[in-house]
């Protein structure tokens, strides 16, 4: 990746997170805290590293994402907007009543969206079917599949990697997004995670810890699980919960945030107010 | 015994702290209620009984199945489980573990499932359940009950930590609903109540939309219809007499449920008027053929058809 594109990347990353925290301020609640966390994930992809068609969206040939913690679904309609799939204005109709953008992503409703998640732990075993099919379809497409640290608590995400392992599914990367906390509170409190690079290499990964709110060091990740020729890969991802805005990152229950307070509204205009400043700044 | 809420209009308390206040007081008398959650304490209140009885709140993580499991075994040594999550992941995707480690291995575990049917807002379609009920009443021997507002919850509550061996489904919405029953009003495990009489029209309904359903009854009176209607908050075991009883000299019946219709109450009272080769205009008032969807709830609840106004036009449908 060129410095340019790099730039890019980090750009997406900003109008992500201002689009989701627009959208939740609109809607006056959300799933704010995993959202943010991916929102330098979702600049990579969507900035450089995948193929796709916004206008085509089911190419045949585009790379595949899943998101399986379904729930930070704004946070990938935003970068699907950013990128053309469908106009920005839809993002302001999110949870309405008859929208195209559920809480949770679904594939028949969101172009885009290659599968339908929000029951945690269902998307990791689709994505392995996903990968599985592209293989012997002979494609050279890939599945990003994208997985909540707290998700792991359900055992389907077990079954699925013991699956995408065996099979070396390399052409399935996995990232777990380890912003160290679920809904009731820290990972390590409610179900302790233990090492989850360990964990995964025990189940036949190859796999790294990386800064997953630097883009550089994603790339650099995204590019060495590419060249790993005969195993299963997976990218565990040091985030922060809330990640890019300091008020939210302090926020103990950033899970579901609740804009309700004239504290939390304001913290959030300024938030989006600062982000369209970097912005404008990177675009003019 | 049973009387009516002096105001209907007004909202009870929070469903959610209901339950969770009732456990707290049961776990002073009964050392051996423990509570059981799988990553929504949060939502739930749940983990207000971590802070009041630490070692009987039991945190099993994202991992429905497994807290089913666990609550299977903490039966077998002699614990009474009350396990909660979302409807749909108590029972659709817990199913077989509630099924087999549950009730074929002769074990006890209570489950509050929230947030049913339309009430999941914007959750959406994921979340959505029109089909526990069917599924739960497969179950041999559970219990499911539907109850409708603060009053009924707090007594179902109570008496699945009574009822020994066997799963006790119990679905409500986490938020306050609508008063129906005045403070202090007791039930009956599989007896169902009626709580209007009327001459024409049948209703039998569950859950928080009694209300509703008693809303409808006052509006086809205004319009000359005596529309009686029965609370079937327990669908498992179902109160066949009362059924038998109320159709009697019932120009039509309609079943009314925030659920879908195959399976669930409307099902459960198809199965008793056919077997006792009862003939009478018929109607399972619910959700036909489809999957949730985001919205609010008063979005949803009109979107699937399940208000007052609905339940009017198919009893005047019914009557011609
Ligand atoms: C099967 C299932 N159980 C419960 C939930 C409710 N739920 C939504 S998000 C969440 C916590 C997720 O934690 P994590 O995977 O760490 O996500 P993040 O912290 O990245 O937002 C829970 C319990 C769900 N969506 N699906």
């Amino acid at each position: 990746m060129t410095t340019d594109t790099l730039a890019t990347a980090r750009l997406l990353a900003a109008k992500i997170r201002r689009d989701v925290l627009s959208m939740l301020l609109d809607e006056g609640q959300g799933h704010l805290g995993g959202s943010l966390s991916i929102a330098d994930l979702m600049g990579v992809l969507y900035g450089k590293e995948l193929r796709y068609d916004a206008k085509n969206p089911h190419w045949e040939d585009r790379d595949r994402v899943v998101l399986s913690k379904g729930h930070a679904g704004p946070a990938w309609y935003a970068a699907l907007a950013e990128s053309g799939f469908f106009d920005r204005d839809v993002l302001y109709t999110l949870n309405d009543g008859g929208t195209m953008l559920p809480s949770h992503p679904d594939r028949l409703k969101v172009p885009g969206v290659d599968m339908t998640t929000g029951s945690l732990g269902q998307g990791t075993s689709t994505a392995a079917g996903m990968a599985y099919a592209l293989r012997l379809k002979g494609s050279s497409s890939y599945v990003h599949l994208i997985v909540g640290d707290g998700e792991l608590n359900e055992g389907q995400c077990w079954e699925a990697f013991q699956f995408i392992a065996h099979n070396r599914l390399n052409n399935c990367i996995v990232y777990i997004d380890d912003n160290k906390k679920q809904l009731d509170g820290y990972t390590k409190d409610v179900m302790n995670p233990f090492d989850l690079v360990e964990k995964m290499r025990a189940f036949g990964f190859h796999a790294v810890r990386v800064n997953g709110q630097d883009a550089a060091a994603l790339d650099a990740a995204i590019q060495e699980a590419k060249a790993v020729q005969d195993s299963a890969v997976a990218i565990v991802l040091d985030t922060v919960k809330g990640a890019g805005v300091p008020f939210f990152e302090q926020m103990m229950g950033n899970h579901s945030v609740k804009f309700n307070t004239p504290e939390v509204i304001d913290e959030a205009k300024r938030a989006i107010a600062a982000l369209d400043a970097v912005i404008e700044g990177s675009e003019a | 015994m049973f009387t009516m809420a002096s105001d209907r209009s007004q909202m009870g308390r929070e469903l959610r702290s209901v339950v969770v206040e009732t456990l707290q007081d049961l776990m002073k008398t009964n050392d051996r209620v423990v509570a059981l959650e799988a990553d929504l304490g949060g939502a739930s209140g749940m983990t207000k009984i971590a802070a009041t009885n630490p070692d009987r709140f039991v945190q099993c993580g994202i991992a429905e199945a497994d807290m089913m499991g666990i609550a299977a075994g903490m039966s077998a040594e002699g614990f009474v489980p009350f396990t909660h999550t979302f409807a749909p992941f108590a029972t659709r995707r817990a199913f077989d573990q509630v099924y087999l480690s549950g009730a074929y291995a002769g074990n006890t575990i209570n489950i509050y499932g929230s947030d049913p049917g339309f009430c999941v807002g914007t959750n959406g379609g994921t979340h959505t359940s029109w089909e526990d009920v069917a599924l739960m009443r497969t179950i041999p021997g559970a219990v499911v009950c539907d109850p409708a507002d603060d009053v009924q919850t707090e007594w179902v509550v109570r008496a699945f930590a009574e009822m020994g061996q066997g799963i006790h489904y119990f679905r409500a919405n986490r938020k306050a609903v609508r008063n129906v029953y005045a403070p202090g009003s007791t039930f009956e495990m599989g007896k169902g109540n009626v709580v209007r009489e009327g001459d024409d029209a049948l209703v039998i309904t569950a859950g928080q939309l009694l209300s509703d359903a008693l809303d409808a009854a006052e509006a086809l009176e205004a319009e000359g219809i005596g529309c009686e209607v029965v609370d079937m908050f327990c669908i498992k075991p179902l109160d066949e007499d009362l059924i038998l009883s109320a159709v009697a000299g019932k120009r039509c019946v309609v079943t009314f449920e925030n659920h879908g219709v195959i399976g669930g109450l409307g099902s459960a009272v198809a199965e008793v008027l056919a077997e006792h080769g009862i003939s009478v205009p018929f109607r399972r008032h619910g959700v036909v053929e489809r999957f949730g969807q985001v919205g609010s709830p008063h979005f949803l609840q009109k979107e699937y058809g399940l208000t007052a106004e609905a339940v009017c036009a198919t009893v005047r449908g019914l009557l011609g």
